[in-house]
């Protein structure tokens, strides 16, 4: 489950900054998750509850999510618009010559201990 | 009350597998060793695609390949089998996709100081492999016939990290409204160096095509 396989990859990094900071116990863990990313935010808080209380530095530790707008840019006129409304597509002037400019992160943001 | 400190991290979580597959490719670099990293949807035909090419190969190259399942072992036999090439399973533990991590373990598992060219068959699935980096040198992707042309719409990053498109089962092109030069336009819309081979496994039909691609991606990779 892809879920699954990036939550042990969060557990890792934030086990690596504990130790770095020397911190016992770990109480939130925020992300910035993109809004085309491929990872759908209620499964990961979901396999996160399952993982993370497995470890004592995250025991009842919580998973926040913030949502990263998808916004793509035009190549053809310079246009910045929503992605997941118009897709690839530039609603100004039809190029399909466009590229995401955010949107896909999966990224620990902070921890709060 | 105990104050809350905040630790800013700002890190994607795919950095520290970059980091690993940047390493591992340097080493089998050095070594001499090629990585192909085949992935697909389930049952596209990756297996029967990997002995036929082989069989075409084994004569020039040393081959080994390493079959990642999430619990199997079939595929593995079947290579051995049909190819007596050594060929080992990678056991994902019910992971949707191998990083550069897992990757390394398997190759422990192989004496590479004979071997020119390791192929690593992907557990199928078109989302989560294409995210992990497995230090691979060259990504391929297989995509059959009755899967459909539109699959690189709806699975763009797959198709934008991938150097050829293998487009297996065109024997039965008669049965599907598949159409070819559509399928190659988005591919290339996606990915404008993907090199697009069209092949049957069953009939054999392009595959001498693949095999020599991959012979001199393989030759190059030595120099
Ligand atoms: N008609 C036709 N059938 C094919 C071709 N290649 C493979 N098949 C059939 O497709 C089925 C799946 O083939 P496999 O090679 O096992 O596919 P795979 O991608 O390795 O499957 P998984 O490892 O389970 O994901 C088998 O029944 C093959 O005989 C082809 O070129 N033409
Ligand atoms: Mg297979
Ligand atoms: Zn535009």
């Amino acid at each position: 489950m892809h879920e699954l396989g990036i939550v042990f990859y969060i557990i890792r990094d934030v086990k690596k900054v504990a130790e770095e900071h020397r911190v016992p116990l770990v109480k939130t863990v925020v992300m910035n998750i993109g809004e085309v990313s491929t990872v759908v935010p209620e499964y990961l808080t979901d396999c996160w509850r399952w993982a993370a209380d497995k470890e004592d530095l995250l025991r009842g530790c919580e998973l926040k999510c913030n949502i990263i707008k998808a916004v793509t840019t035009c190549n053809a006129c310079g246009a910045e618009y929503a992605t997941v409304e118009h897709g690839r597509k530039c609603p100004l002037c039809g190029s399909e010559d466009t590229v995401l400019k955010c949107g896909n992160e999966v990224e620990i943001k902070e921890i709060e201990v | 009350m105990e104050a809350v400190k905040v630790i800013e991290i700002k890190k994607s979580v795919f950095a520290e597998n970059e980091q690993d597959a940047n390493q591992l490719r340097k080493e089998l670099k050095g070594k001499g060793v090629f990585l192909l990293n085949l992935m697909s949807s389930p049952g596209s035909g990756k297996t029967t695609t990997l002995i036929q090419t082989i069989n075409r190969l084994k004569e020039h190259l040393n081959i080994a390949v390493m079959e990642a399942d999430i619990d199997s072992d079939v595929d593995a036999i079947r290579i051995k089998e049909a190819t007596g090439i050594p060929s080992i399973q990678l056991h994902t533990g019910g992971m949707c996709h191998l990083d550069a991590e897992m990757t390394r373990q398997g190759l422990d598992n192989l004496e590479l100081q004979n071997i020119d060219l390791v192929i690593l068959e992907n557990v199928g699935n078109l989302v989560c492999p294409a995210e992990f980096d497995t230090g691979a040198a060259c990504n391929a992707m297989l995509l059959s016939v009755p899967e459909g042309h539109d699959k690189p719409l709806k699975y763009p990053l797959m198709f934008s990290i991938c150097d050829v498109v293998v487009v297996n089962k065109m024997d039965v092109l008669p049965y599907f409204d598949f159409d070819l030069e559509q399928c190659k336009e988005w591919i290339h819309m996606r990915n404008p160096k993907a090199e697009v081979i069209p092949i049957s496994a069953k009939t054999g039909e392009g595959v001498d095509a693949f095999a020599a691609w991959l012979l001199q991606k393989v030759n190059n990779w030595k120099l």
